[in-house]
């Protein structure tokens, strides 16, 4: 088979529309949804400047109080069920997973192609809740109960939105873990895959067994608010704790489906910047699987509060601790894999860098929470959201972000302007942390979370985290230009411009619509780079 | 266009969309479980209230048709064709059986006044009206799954008659058919939980 030089973006014969909405070519189906992530991450970006702004001073500076709980509501549901839980997997996985099974497909292309579409009418109808109806939601992204079962604004559509972009989630997961069980290339045992494939498995694992959860949990809510339940009600029986649990069973788990594969990437990246085998493989893959599993116990650590028994909350503190030690591991292990490396300060390498350290702030702070007794005085506090911004942000975007700048020169077959991707990770960085680390002063001073309004003694650091989202904005800008200006401009680059170990990378840039000419047989691990040397 | 066909996968591919579905009732079952720990006599009292001779009869009507949905696929793997399709046939015509049934019993409930939100149940005690509404909630699914396995086997029908499921890849066939003893499990859940433990 000839390539052409766009590989499988060529034009096939169809209308180019058609051509792509109905493709079930699994690397086209990543790039949808790569771009469509990256359009509702620029949307939830401006909605968080626009409460970023709101916040400058106490009281009203730009928009009144209902529209800035609207705001933050929809920041939360876009940036969480739009943006960040499909963002790796959806995007990358579909893209490099078959490619690093040495596979032609994903095991079912058109339940991928479906998945796609559930995304965007998923997303769509998100969006169209904003508009009709009572209003955007005003309810936070967990849609609480009982206030989300009484507030008049639209959220049975907006739940019905994020019961079909689970559902888009669960047949990706689904069609992740038989892609890894059943196409694995000749020789490619358990143990040669590589580590970015062991997160997705995980992170597969995690959407299949949570998110019915969450999908039987929205259901109730709209049930509850069209037909008037009054499951979570307790004037009739009910009990909005349930709706709690019920919700962070799903919920937090999903936290791992965020970062696993944002640490499955670091993971993959950091050998190949370092001419080094990954130190401890076999204990990086049981991390994730260990993450995966006791990710899956801690969902109560949301609710010390709530009036659970001592006893519980003693339960639920410590597997919250246990699950810290996987995720402390694979840190160690990155470490030490750079540890006496021919280190290549390249764009990845620099994006996974500032991962290791933004993740690392928010981890450790995530101890914090999960201990009860420092929970009670931060609990619903902006520790919290600093918190869960770093792990987020500085975790699974900058994730994001690495995987881009790793992957760009396979997917488009050029390279961007490798300096200003090192300047715009280095604004990143010190924007995400103007932004986020007046966040846990601001907590630790008491100031609550979500509040419209607040005291004069906060204005001060308000500002600073503001100033530091205009630094971030200026970061993501930079980045996003040089992206999209080397798409058409970046000089050609050939098959393996990163001189990386791994399938996707003996093909050619942008690989053809067939991956393999022929089926590969693997014979050495993904970062055994001695090969790879007397290629060159 | 050639296919490659993957039994084992496609088999892991619905066993693994069958786990969803039971983790998805599941939510259900541990709200049924809180509430009945927090009401017992409430339970017990509401309990009273359901048609147990309607619903044994949907549990046999169900079991037979998820009978009938096995004896399907083993006349296909035999090369039986006409045969499978008739059971198909029989299967949904079943289905069709246990929602009419359920159609009579629900109506009936909302004759009374029983329905979640209704004006007559308000007085009640709180735990009774919880009963029912975990009862409507969980049946409804459960109703509504019936409804989406009728069209999955109407469609594995369809393509027994176009000759796309055949005696070689009869893969479809056999995940409709685990989808619906699926359904059926459920139901074989729910019956004792609502009719008969009281």
């Amino acid at each position: 088979m000839a390539d052409t030089a766009q590989g499988f973006m060529a034009p096939k014969g169809r209308h180019w529309i058609l051509e792509w909405l109905f493709t079930i070519d699994h690397k086209r189906i990543g790039m949808l949804y790569l771009w469509c992530i990256a359009l509702f991450f620029v949307v939830g970006v401006l909605l968080g400047l626009i409460i970023r702004l709101e916040l400058f001073g106490p009281g009203k500076d730009i928009i009144g109080p209902q529209a800035y709980n609207a705001i933050f509501t929809l920041h939360g549901v876009i940036m969480i069920f739009i943006v960040v839980i499909p963002s790796i997997p959806a995007a990358f996985g579909n893209i490099f997973l078959p490619l690093q099974l040495g596979a032609e497909d994903v095991a079912f292309p058109r339940l991928n192609m479906f998945s796609w579409w559930l995304y965007i009418i998923g997303g769509a109808i998100a969006l169209v809740s904003l508009f009709t109806g009572g209003g955007a939601p005003d309810t936070g992204w967990t849609f609480y109960v009982p206030f989300s079962a009484v507030t008049s604004t639209n959220v049975s559509v907006a739940v019905a939105g994020v019961f079909i972009l689970g559902f888009s989630s669960i047949l990706t997961g689904l069609n992740f873990i038989v892609t890894i069980h059943r196409l694995r290339a000749p020789g490619l045992k358990w143990t040669r895959l590589t580590l970015f494939a062991w997160a997705l498995y995980a992170t597969a694992w995690i959407q299949v067994l949570a998110t019915p959860i969450l999908s039987i949990t929205v259901v109730l809510i709209a049930i509850e608010r069209l037909l008037g339940m009054g499951i979570f009600d307790p004037a009739r029986g009910g009990d909005p704790i349930l709706y709690q649990h019920l919700f962070w069973i799903y919920s937090h788990p999903a936290v791992y489906i965020m970062i696993l594969p944002a640490m499955g990437v670091i993971s993959d990246i950091i050998p190949v910047f370092c001419r080094k085998s990954i130190f401890g493989y076999k204990t990086i893959v049981g991390s994730s699987l260990a993450i995966a599993f006791a990710g899956s116990l801690v969902w109560a650590h949301h609710m010390f509060v709530s009036g659970m028994s001592d006893t519980a909350v003693m339960v639920f503190s410590l597997l919250t601790f246990v699950v810290a030690v996987p995720s402390a591991v694979k840190v160690f292990n990155w470490l030490s894999t750079m540890y006496k490396g021919a280190i290549r300060p390249e764009p990845p390498l620099i994006f996974a860098l500032g991962f290791i350290f933004l993740f690392a702030m928010g981890g450790i702070t995530g101890l914090v929470l999960g201990s009860a007794g420092t929970d009670m005085h931060v609990h619903d506090t902006y520790f919290v959201v600093g918190h869960f911004h770093y792990v987020i942000f500085g975790g699974t975007g900058f994730g994001m972000f690495a995987a881009i700048h790793y992957w760009f020169p396979k997917i488009y077959g050029r390279m961007y302007n490798k300096k200003l991707a090192n300047i715009s990770a280095v604004i990143l960085v010190v924007g995400l942390n103007g932004l986020y680390f007046p966040m846990y002063l601001l907590g630790l001073a008491g100031m609550p979370r979500r509040y419209y309004d607040y005291l004069p003694q906060y204005t001060e650091l308000h500002q600073w985290s503001t100033y530091g989202s205009w630094i971030t904005a200026i970061g993501l800008i930079l980045m996003f230009y040089n992206l999209i200006h080397s798409r058409y401009r970046g000089e050609l680059v050939g098959r393996n411009p990163w001189q990386a170990a791994t399938l996707e990378w003996t093909l050619p840039s942008p690989p053809p619509s067939h991956n393999f000419d022929e089926e590969p047989v693997v014979t050495h691990g993904p970062y055994d780079f001695h090969e790879v040397r007397d290629h060159d | 266009m050639t296919e490659h066909h993957d039994y084992q996968g496609a088999k892991m591919g619905m066993w693994i969309f069958l786990f969803t579905e039971i983790l998805l009732f599941g939510g259900l079952f541990v709200l049924f479980a809180v509430t009945f720990q927090r009401y017992p006599t409430e339970f017990h009292e509401a309990s009273k209230l359901l048609d147990v001779t309607m619903g044994t009869t949907n549990t046999v009507v169900l079991i037979t048709s998820s009978l009938c949905a096995a004896l399907s696929i083993v006349a296909l793997q035999r090369g039986e064709r006409k045969r499978s399709e008739m059971l198909i046939g029989l299967t949904i015509l079943l289905a069709c059986c246990f929602l009419v049934i359920k159609y009579f019993e629900w109506s009936a409930k909302f004759h009374h006044g029983i329905y979640p939100g209704s004006t007559e149940i308000a007085d009640w005690a709180p735990g009774k009206q919880a009963y029912f509404a975990l009862y409507y909630a969980m049946t409804g699914l459960h109703g509504i799954h019936v409804i989406i396995g009728m069209a999955v086997l109407g469609w594995v029908w369809w393509l027994i008659r176009r000759e796309k499921c055949t005696p070689d890849h009869f893969v479809a066939l056999e995940n409709a058919g685990l989808y619906w003893h699926l359904v059926d499990l459920i139901w074989i859940y729910l019956f004792p939980l609502y009719y008969l433990i009281t």
